[in-house]
């Protein structure tokens, strides 16, 4: 359960660009459902997202992760909740060229000390799961999009974390590999895994896999609709 | 007198003057607008300010490091310069800066290993306990590192070739009266003795605070202690074992190619050994900190059983040496 | 074990990122190793012939007596050796017939010695290297020398002269006394100098300081004089040529922290990346170190190793234009291989430290991107 308080964003404070991301909002995502943040681009839903994800640190307010409070933590303690409690996924997917999709997908996992092994274990295990198991040692630059998108998902899912971020996940995508991406997030949610999406894509946030709908606007929340 | 090395040791404390500053220029804006509570980016930019730190003070460590051996080595070959000169120990008397230098070389070395301990530690808690003590500690090293510059550059501008000195045979010989050779004319058997007790007590105490976590008062007492007395054991009577010479006190030399570099190994235990046990003393005053209390403690007892294996393994190179040389100082 | 592994792991995606841009760590890879080359060969030369000088010296007498008149270095009465030999604590006192002989055809200056013992008796020379070379000239060759009255004087060249240390022997030509004599038309009772052997080492200043008020007129020089002159001639001229060198290792600084700073758009993307993922500031520095560390050794056994072959193996061709000067006869600089921990310390001193401190500040940079950066592009 991650609550936030009365959380305030603001960048370049005290400059003639000082610009209010996310004003006061208090919300709280329950455990084990998919919430997704719906509004225009620059709603404020990006920002709301990587604070939720322990990426940044509010300028006021309050966050919590399970009743444990995150607000002042320093980076090197954040950073190390955010590896072993949350996975990514972007919305290019920001894989990095030039380096194999295993390697790719075993990233996230090198400063955790776990030994090589038993990360490339990890992985080619998640990569069978997806159906990924002949393109361990492919360049990114030569996969589909379909598979791409699916070795984005197996890099965030890596260090077995509790809870799933995704920015915009289906923005450079097709309906097809869109509805494919709902159904991959229904069936891990329905495994446990908490789900946080940020969109404005009507195939994500009308899938019968969402739980709960929060609008945004203008930094602050507008509505919420629980289905 | 430029001589290539001299030229290299001049830059090196010169880049280590920059880095110094740089990072207590940083020290100072850290002390005055830390507030950890606050989110504000200003407190985010002095939180990256930290790392910036740590690395120049890492970095540092290592070329202070490299710099007093390479100090010690140049003072050997420029020897010849000198009339009555022998040893590096005849160069460092050439004028009153050498000496005060590669102490403070020491003395540097030794701050700055203490400082990366405690940044470890800080860093170690979610809330920055000791933030406000390291750079105050920062601060402090600063003037030590100037004064160390100022007077290696000093000893080096003031260096007259054909100036007559004198060498380790006066310097470190019995007759003499000056604080080297008082060390060096202490008695055979007592100075062993008391370096003996001196090594078992360090080391049976480290590991006791090793294995139980008691004793840990105790030991940061003795293992900075015996930093000292390993230093006039090493003039008193290490040396002439590896000499075999009963008047050689020199403890310069046996950093030379003649003797396999064996003094890098035992310098280097000594000063990782001093270090680490200054270290657990150093944190003390600290263990009380409630978001320390879990990882001083531990950290403690890891620094207790890394300085009491150097020592300890100072001791068996000296000890080995002692016993399988054909040498017998008793007896002179 | 968690520490070893993480470094493990982080070093394998630092070669592999560095890998990845052979580009431009190629380019900085060979500035680098420029300035490590360059600065390995001149302290090797200097060191090298500093050594060798010294070897050289260690054989030469420990005090030589010159006679001065009016400032400037005069024939030596030969009865000025028995006087020296009175003296208490002298070995021995000889005296030596030695001097500079310029032959117009080639140019070039010889050295003339008559030695104490010659085997080759009179109208016979024995010639260096660097003479037979010059001239072409082999073992039964004549070779005409002019003497001081301007009569030419015929040699036969009966031997050649190999030695091990040649650049104190190419230009040496040994004679008879007689020969040297009627050559340059010196008395009998005069010769060049006096070498003094001493019995105690201790003592060669105090009897230095006797031999001096004995013969007012004379000038000792003690070898260990000479040895520490060399040395500080040798620690100028390498120290210069340091200094010289200084401005090429200051933009080289510059150029190492300009490439640390112009990070790619790329290569931000990737650090943006891992931050975002779960990568700490702490990784991505020691991921910097790493890097820095890989480039610097390459670069510096490198360059060293570049050093020791040019200087050893190819006979510093690259200076040669620098010390050859107007000397015709150039002896071949095969100088004994020598290495120390002290060049190598110094070498890594003004190199790698130098690079190691131009990188930090922007590796720091690049590390201390925000780990959202990514999201909010």
């Amino acid at each position: 359960m991650i609550t936030l308080k009365d959380m305030k964003k603001v960048f370049n404070a005290g400059k003639p660009n000082e610009f209010t991301a996310v004003r006061g909002v208090t919300v709280g995502i329950e455990d084990r459902k998919l919430t997704v943040l719906k509004g225009p681009s620059g709603s404020g839903k990006t920002t709301l997202l990587s604070i939720i994800g322990c990426m940044a640190r509010p300028t006021a307010g309050r966050v919590f992760l399970d009743g444990r409070e995150l607000t002042s933590l320093p980076e090197r303690f954040l950073t190390g909740i955010r590896r072993s409690t949350f996975g990514f996924i972007f919305q290019q997917f920001n894989l990095i060229k030039g380096i194999s999709a295993i390697e790719n997908a075993m990233l996230p996992a090198y400063p955790t000390g776990r030994p090589r092994a038993e990360i490339r274990r990890r992985a080619s295990e998640l990569f069978e799961l997806f159906n990924l198991g002949g393109k361990a040692e492919a360049r990114i630059e030569w996969l589909s999009g379909g598979e791409t998108q699916r070795v984005a998902i197996a890099r965030a899912l890596i260090n077995a974390p509790a809870v799933l971020i995704a920015d915009e996940p289906t923005a450079h995508l097709d309906s097809i590999l869109s509805r494919e991406f709902m159904d991959i997030m229904a069936s891990l949610k329905r495994e446990g895994m908490t789900i946080v999406m940020a969109s404005h894509d009507p195939i994500v946030y009308e899938s019968p896999a969402v739980d709960r709908i929060i609008e945004m606007r203008d930094g602050g929340v507008v509505g919420e609709v629980a289905s | 007198m430029l001589h290539p090395t001299v030229i290299a040791l001049m830059v090196g404390s010169f880049l280590l003057c920059v880095m110094l500053l740089i990072s207590s220029a940083h020290g100072v804006r850290i002390l005055r607008k830390w507030d950890l509570q606050s989110g504000s980016e200003l407190q985010l930019e002095l939180e990256r300010r930290t790392y910036l730190v740590s690395m120049l003070l890492a970095y540092a460590l290592g070329f202070q490091l490299v710099s007093l051996f390479l100090f010690i080595y140049t003072a050997d070959d420029l020897h010849r310069l000198f009339v009555g000169a022998m040893c590096a120990a005849g160069t460092l008397n050439v004028n009153p800066f050498g000496y005060p230098t590669l102490v403070l070389k020491v003395v540097n070395f030794l701050f700055a290993a203490v400082w990366l301990i405690m940044n470890y530690a800080d860093n170690r808690a979610h809330d920055y306990p000791l933030i406000r003590k390291k750079y105050g500690y920062l601060l402090v090293m600063m003037p030590c590192i100037l004064a160390e510059t100022v007077l290696q550059t000093l000893y080096f501008l003031d260096m007259k070739p054909n100036v007559i000195t004198s060498c380790c045979g006066t310097l470190f010989s019995e007759e003499s009266s000056s604080v080297t050779s008082g060390i060096a004319a202490l008695p055979s058997i007592p100075t062993k003795i008391a370096f003996y007790t001196a090594t078992l007590l360090t080391i049976i105490s480290g590991w006791m605070f090793w294995r139980s976590g008691k004793g840990g008062h105790f030991f940061s007492v003795v293992a900075p202690v015996m930093f000292v007395v390993s230093v006039a054991a090493l003039i008193s009577f290490i040396s002439l074992y590896f000499y075999e010479l009963p008047t050689h006190h020199c403890p310069f030399d046996i950093l030379q190619r003649e003797y396999s570099y064996i003094g890098y190994l035992m310098y280097v235990a000594l000063l990782g050994g001093g270090a680490t046990g200054i270290g657990v003393g150093v944190l003390m005053p600290f263990r009380r900190i409630e978001s320390l209390s879990s990882v001083v403690p531990r950290l403690q007892r890891l620094l207790a059983l890394i300085s009491s294996v150097l020592y300890l393994g100072f001791a068996l190179i000296s000890t080995v040496r002692m016993l399988t040389t054909n040498f017998r100082l008793e007896g002179y | 074990m968690q520490w070893f592994e993480r470094q493990r792991n982080i070093i394998d995606f630092t070669l592999s990122s560095l890998l990845r841009r052979k580009g431009k760590n190629a380019a900085l890879l060979v500035v680098y190793i420029s300035v490590v080359f360059v600065l390995s060969s001149v302290m090797f030369f200097t060191h090298a012939i500093r050594r060798e000088a010294s070897l050289v010296l260690q054989g030469a007498p420990e005090i030589v007596v010159q006679r001065v008149i009016a400032g400037r270095h005069d024939l030596i009465p030969v009865g000025y050796a028995q006087k020296i030999v009175g003296i208490r604590g002298v070995r021995s006192a000889k005296v030596r017939l030695w001097g500079y002989y310029y032959d117009a055809v080639s140019g070039a200056n010889y050295t003339l010695m008559a030695p104490d013992q010659f085997s080759h008796g009179e109208g016979a020379v024995a010639i260096g290297s660097g003479i037979a070379q010059s001239g072409s000239y082999e073992e039964g060759t004549i070779v005409p020398l002019k003497s001081y009255n301007g009569t030419l004087l015929s040699f036969e060249i009966k031997k050649i002269l190999t030695g091990a240390s040649e650049l104190v022997n190419a230009d040496l030509m040994l004679m008879a006394e007689t020969d040297f004599r009627s050559l340059f038309g010196i008395g009998p009772s005069l010769a060049t100098d006096i070498v003094v052997e001493v019995m105690n080492p201790r003592e060669v200043a105090t009897i230095a300081a006797k031999i001096v008020r004995l013969l007012p007129d004379t000038r000792p020089i003690i070898r260990d004089e000479i040895l520490r002159t060399y040395d500080s001639v040798f620690n100028w001229r390498g120290g210069i040529l340091l200094v010289i060198f200084f401005g090429g290792v200051l933009a080289f600084i510059i150029f190492a922290w300009d490439k640390a700073s112009g990070l790619s758009a790329e290569e931000k993307r990737e650090i943006g990346i891992l931050k975002a993922i779960g990568w700490e500031t702490s990784d991505i520095i020691v991921m910097k170190f790493w890097e820095g560390l890989s480039v610097s050794l390459a670069a510096f056994l490198g360059g060293i190793t570049l050093g020791y072959l040019h200087v050893f193996f190819a006979s510093s061709s690259l200076f040669e234009p620098v010390l050859k000067g107007w000397s015709v006869l150039y002896p071949d600089f095969r100088l004994v291989p020598f290495i120390d921990p002290l060049q190598v310390a110094t070498l890594f001193m003004l190199t790698v430290m130098p690079y190691t401190v131009a990188t930090v500040i922007p590796s720091w940079r690049a590390a201390t991107v925000d780990p959202d950066v990514i999201m909010r592009s």
